[in-house]
């Protein structure tokens, strides 16, 4: 019955949200109340039958962002985490690294984006190396903070059972740190598609992104819409996705 | 080259401390400790709280070297040595919730390197012998308290080390819960006695259950009395604890404890 709840309730809303805008948007009240041309606003309709008409040209666009989102997110979390672990092991390291890591994070990438075009070309590399900047922090942040927050009456305890260290590692830190890594995670797989998209902006010639760029200057205004709807289920389904191997993983809460 | 300290001593005690001080820092919470502790026996170590009894099990165990003294288990000196010898026994369970009952018992198992399969059916003999048999693949967050000390304490015994250090094994139970973990533990002390050491804040709990109790101070911890309770470990408890001869020795152990603290 809740779980009906929470996922019907949602979609009752999203429906009449929909709905409202279909209505407004066919009778041309919003163009009307912001003075616009009628075509600048598509309803909701619209925008369906865009994207069916050009299911071609979207689901190529869709491919190439895809791509970057999932590369990107595999090289980010693979750098956080590997960021992590020696960082757990050696306070020095720790000590020496993670200011850099802050400052890293501090660099804005809106800024350093263009010279990353321009050392990595118009391919998918650059969008690489920008996603992955931006997600590494919080993956390093909250997997180091998830190991750090192992209980040290556990470990003596493992200690007095004959536990190496590596056996304290894997038995008892990794999985305290497994739900704070998944909180990271799931800011990562967040901000992902927003970082690509802003990615693809910079500089490239296909993907989502450089798709809506043309579609706004061209007034193919259903279409960017069209763009505008996948970009968000691709968001929503790589959250709903992280969220589900949390549950799958951290059985135990 | 200067000889360096024994290597072993009183080889025939399962603990023996010598001299022991300890400090942190400026902080002194133990002060020249002589304790010793033949096989099989249940020592009690009972003070306020502070006074240092969780650093001394802990000093025992291996886990921490003593600022001044010599500690000795099984005869051997060495804090490596020490930690072989014994299972420590935490005040909270430290259950993993990431395993199930019979997993968390087959810790040590697994940290030896026994597989998974060996280390399960093991720890599993136990179970039913511990009232915990159906239990075993329940996660600890299903277990009630007491089930889940008595799981702890199979951990400790599944380890197979000749010294189980408790600490405080019981604190956290309600009243009649920790009665009946006491009547328990009394009988798996009967039924496969063992060097033990527990450290307890409560003068019944360790006038019941021990051979010998030492009466700590307050910070810095020295010995105040050494007390012998008349019945260790008598099937009936609550016949023990309400039999003049306690209820005298208790008397006496507060009274220690009361002088102690001041």
């Amino acid at each position: 019955m809740r779980r009906a709840r929470r996922v019907l309730l949602p979609m009752l809303l999203l429906a009449a949200l929909i709905g409202a805008w279909q209505v407004a948007a066919a009778n041309g009240a919003i163009a009307e109340a912001l003075s616009l041309e009628p075509f600048l606003v598509p309803s909701p309709a619209e925008v369906g039958s865009a994207l069916w008409e050009n299911r071609g040209l979207l689901w190529e666009n869709t491919w190439v962002t895809l791509r970057e989102i999932l590369l990107g997110l595999a090289a980010g979390v693979l750098a956080g985490v590997l960021l992590a672990l020696p960082m757990r092991f050696s306070t020095l390291l720790r000590d020496a690294a993670y200011p850099l890591a802050v400052a890293a994070q501090a660099i804005p990438i809106v800024a350093i984006g263009p010279i990353l075009v321009v050392w990595f070309g118009f391919g998918i590399v650059p969008k690489i190396v920008i996603v992955a900047l931006a997600i590494f922090f919080p993956v390093l942040v909250s997997t180091l903070d998830g190991l750090r927050s192992v209980d040290p009456e556990a470990v003596k305890m493992m200690r007095t059972l004959d536990g190496s260290r590596w056996a304290i590692f894997r038995r008892v830190e990794v999985p305290t740190a497994l739900p704070s890594f998944f909180s990271g995670l799931k800011i990562a797989a967040a901000i992902a598609p927003i970082v690509a998209l802003f990615a693809e902006l910079i500089g490239s010639s296909s993907g989502l992104g450089r798709q809506i760029q043309s579609d706004n200057a061209n007034l193919e205004i259903p279409r960017m819409f069209a763009a505008v709807v996948i970009l968000m289920l691709i968001g929503v389904v790589l959250f709903g996705l992280t969220a589900l191997a949390q549950r799958l993983v951290v059985r135990w809460r | 080259m200067e000889p360096g300290p024994p290597a072993t001593i009183d080889a025939g005690a399962a603990v023996a401390i010598r001299g022991l001080s300890h400090s942190f820092g400026e902080l002194e919470v133990l002060a020249g400790l002589e304790l010793t502790s033949p096989p099989h026996t249940v020592l009690g170590l009972v003070g306020p709280s502070g006074c240092g009894k969780s650093t001394l099990l802990e000093i025992l165990c291996g886990l921490r070297e003593p600022s001044e003294g010599t500690v000795a288990v099984g005869g051997e000196v060495a804090a490596a040595a020490r930690l072989a010898h014994c299972a420590f026994m935490p005040q909270r369970d430290l259950l993993l919730p990431w395993y199930s009952a019979l997993d968390n018992a087959a810790l040590a198992l697994r940290n030896r390197g026994a597989g998974r399969a060996e280390a399960r059916e093991r720890a599993g003999e136990l179970f039913g012998r511990f009232g915990l048999a159906g239990f075993e693949r329940a996660r600890p967050a299903q277990l009630s308290g007491g089930m889940r000390q008595r799981v702890a304490f199979l951990r400790t015994l599944v380890a197979g080390k000749p010294v189980l250090a408790l600490d405080e094994p019981f604190a956290a139970l309600d009243a009649i819960t920790r009665a009946e973990m006491q009547e328990w533990l009394a009988g798996a002390l009967r039924e496969d006695p063992r060097t033990t050491v527990l450290v307890s804040h409560d003068v019944e709990e360790a006038l019941y259950l021990c051979d010998r109790v030492t009466v700590l101070s307050a910070r810095p911890g020295r010995i105040v009395a050494e007390l012998r309770p008349p019945a260790p470990r008598a099937p009936d408890r609550l016949a023990a604890i309400t039999d003049p001869a306690f209820v005298q020795a208790r008397e006496a152990a507060l009274r220690a404890l009361r002088k102690g603290s001041r």
